[in-house]
């Protein structure tokens, strides 16, 4: 085990920083916007220290941000942006840009609600609606996890040559003070191999990208991309141990905590996650057998794992603190696909908890789970606060 | 003018453009002129159509194809991983028709502009959305004929070479394919005045969309010129400005009179598009 880094007290946006300056992308396409700009502010700070070396390039907008980082890309560097809600909206036409020319950037995405009309609150929506885009989606519950998933990500992007989004959620996170204990430079070095693409835009080497195609050659570049997205859930459990290994921390891409002979799995994402625990915690204390199912990996989904670790539940319940009109919460849509047609799949409770940043206690979450043990689920998503 | 263009074998023929298109005779005196060790960034357009379609290519050189609205932020991103790379000599060229630059893209190429890009910008104007089937852009003049505005643009054309010079860019042109020397030294001009984005705007009849014949291309685009339509000028650093070719007393009508575009026009129109060009000129005149 090489040096242990630093120990420091930090908000989520500067852990992602912190880990960015490991990272040293060359290229950095910034564009403000609350409450991503810290992750930025930060890093433009570390160059003017000198203690990063990138071109900075201060764009007009989210969408050129985009652009500019995957020509970037394309001509050979590491990359990284940041964005949130409505920057990360006007990048969609990039975003599957992107994913279709193989870019493999990594990006923080802060989740804040989206206009209209205005609100700075922790939502997911606004990935979550990204979800469809070709990009690898990585949800962290604090800052602790985004610093180390910042490096997971570009060491699983790369490898897996997709474009990665690194997640977390406005103010509960970006904004908290933890103690952070950061990666090394010397660990990031073993663990991130400098990026050294085989196809890049270069006058020596004649490839171009983007040209026309036909309808065949159109479905089989879709069908390698699916195939690259279906790698990416070993790519990022190896990626997982190697960091376990190196620096003691370890997340999987799913984790189940306290579910051994659980009458109730609470499934969810982010910062929920760390408030789901101390329930879980209460209730079983009070001797309501309930675990905790947290989703880290969103994209690709995790449908084999999730699968795995429900079977045999009694019952589940979802809290999503996101929300799209006319399907629900997201998370809930997900698991349900995940495990329809498995036998003895457990039935499921869609909560929409949170949404629009609303506080969500732990007593809250008890209350819910007491409820979703005694009563049938609805196949909608249920409106709980 | 003596400039002697010294075509280097980057542009290929056998391309698809329509038979006698001004637009794939500029890609020829850019890319031929601009030479091997360049980077192409084409968005959607009938240039993207020409650069040919996947695996053909009629560049020879690595072509990034953009979307419409992202060419100057994209050619900005491929000449910053260059530099971060050391590499301090492979031309980044975005090579964008109107609608990309004059609609679309102009957010992304202002501000490539404002950043100081070390990049070249052409736009070929061929003043409307040809690659759709000749809809309006901002760069469509007045009263012309197109499928957006099938009774004639009752709006002027945007000026789009007084806007760049408006930012203050190291280098701007205008040029047009019937003064083919004057063209491919203003792109030799470009690939030497580093340090800032430099930007040209090329006038290319498009045959469809203007209804003029297979081989009018160069004699309209001359007499676009010389009726003071299109001035041929320069710009250094947003002031110095050079006349390269001026207004030669021919009537717009003469102009006007070969394309399909504009015969609905009445006399009344035609001293209404003669006043507004004698207006422009005027104007830039004192510029000199
Ligand atoms: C965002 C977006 N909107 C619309 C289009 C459709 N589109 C493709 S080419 C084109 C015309 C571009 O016109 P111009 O830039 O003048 O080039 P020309 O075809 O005239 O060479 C349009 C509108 C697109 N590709 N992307
Ligand atoms: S439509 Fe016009 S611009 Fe396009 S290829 Fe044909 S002549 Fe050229
Ligand atoms: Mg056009």
């Amino acid at each position: 085990m090489s040096a242990q880094g630093k120990r420091l007290l930090l908000n989520g946006n500067h852990a992602v920083s912190y880990a960015v300056k490991l990272a040293a992308p060359r290229v950095i396409p910034v564009y403000p916007i609350t409450p991503q700009t810290p992750i930025l502010e930060k890093i433009t700070d570390f160059l003017a220290d000198g203690e990063m070396d990138a071109e900075v390039m201060t764009m007009e907008s989210e969408h050129s941000a985009m652009a500019a980082a995957i020509t970037a890309s394309l001509a050979g560097v590491r990359v990284f942006t940041a964005t949130a809600s409505q920057g990360l909206l006007l990048m969609h036409e990039m975003l599957h840009y992107a994913s279709g020319a193989r870019a493999p950037i990594v990006m923080a995405n802060v989740n804040r609600t989206l206009g209209s009309p205005w609100g700075f609150w922790p939502d997911q929506t606004d990935s979550l609606a990204q979800r469809d885009v070709g990009w690898i989606q990585y949800y962290c519950e604090n800052g602790q996890e985004s610093h180390d998933t910042t490096l997971l990500a570009f060491r699983v992007a790369e490898q897996a040559m997709l474009p990665a989004m690194v997640i977390h959620e406005a103010f509960y996170v970006s904004h908290a003070l933890e103690a952070v204990e950061l990666v090394s430079p010397e660990q990031a070095a073993s663990y991130l191999p400098p990026f050294a693409p085989l196809h890049r835009l270069d006058p020596l080497i004649g490839e171009s990208w983007g040209n026309t195609v036909s309808q065949q050659m159109f479905q089989d570049h879709r069908r390698d991309l699916g195939e690259a997205m279906e790698g990416v859930a070993a790519l990022a459990k190896a990626a997982d141990r190697e960091l376990e290994a190196l620096v003691g921390r370890g997340y999987g891409i799913v984790e189940q905590y306290r579910c051994d002979g659980a009458e109730l799995v609470i499934a969810t994402m982010g910062s929920m996650t760390g408030t789901a625990r101390d329930a879980v915690d209460e209730l079983r204390s009070e001797g309501v057998a309930v675990g905790l199912l947290k989703v880290k990996l969103f994209r690709p989904f995790p449908a084999t794992d999730v699968r795995e670790l429900l079977a045999g539940v009694p019952k589940v319940m979802v809290l999503d603190r996101n929300f799209a009109p006319g399907t629900g919460g997201f998370l809930f849509q997900e698991l349900k696909s995940a495990l329809y047609g498995m036998r003895g799949a457990p039935p499921i409770h869609g909560y929409l908890a949170g949404v629009g940043g609303t506080s969500i206690s732990p007593a809250a979450i008890k209350e819910l789970a007491r409820g979703a043990l005694a009563e049938e689920p609805s196949a909608n998503s249920v409106w709980k606060g | 003018m003596s400039y002697q263009i010294e075509e280097q074998k980057v542009f290929n023929s056998g391309h698809s453009a329509c038979p006698g298109c001004s637009e794939a005779l500029a890609i020829r005196f850019i890319l031929n002129t601009l030479g091997p060790d360049t980077i192409a960034v084409v968005p959607p357009s009938c240039i993207a159509i020409i650069s040919g379609p996947q695996p053909l290519s009629s560049m020879r050189i690595p072509v990034y194809q953009s979307t419409l609205e992202s060419s100057a932020a994209s050619a900005a991103g491929i000449k910053r991983a260059l530099t971060a790379q050391g590499n301090d000599h492979t031309t980044v060229v975005a090579i964008a028709g109107d609608g990309g630059t004059y609609d679309i893209g102009f957010q992304s190429l202002s501000s490539a502009a404002e950043r100081g890009e070390d990049i070249i910008y052409i736009c070929l104007d061929n003043e409307g959305y040809m690659n759709t089937g000749s809809q309006k852009s901002s760069a469509t003049p007045s009263l012309a004929y197109t499928t957006s505005t099938p009774a004639g643009k009752g709006t002027p054309k945007k000026n789009m070479a007084e806007i760049m010079a408006a930012h203050d860019i190291p280098y701007l042109a205008t040029a047009t394919t019937g003064y083919p020397e004057d063209l491919a030294r203003k792109v030799a001009k470009a690939q030497r005045l580093t340090g800032g984005l430099r930007f040209i705007v090329a006038l290319v009849p498009c045959l469809d969309g203007w209804g003029i014949p297979d081989s009018a291309g160069p004699k309209v685009s001359r007499l676009a010129v010389e009726s003071g339509v299109f001035p041929l000028y320069e710009v250094e650093n947003g002031v110095n400005y050079t006349l390269n070719f001026g207004p030669k007393d021919v009537p717009v009508a003469d102009y006007t009179a070969l394309q399909k575009r504009y015969r609905h026009l009445t006399a009344k129109d035609q001293e209404f598009l003669q006043k507004e060009v004698d207006g422009n000129w005027a104007r830039l005149a004192k510029k000199f």
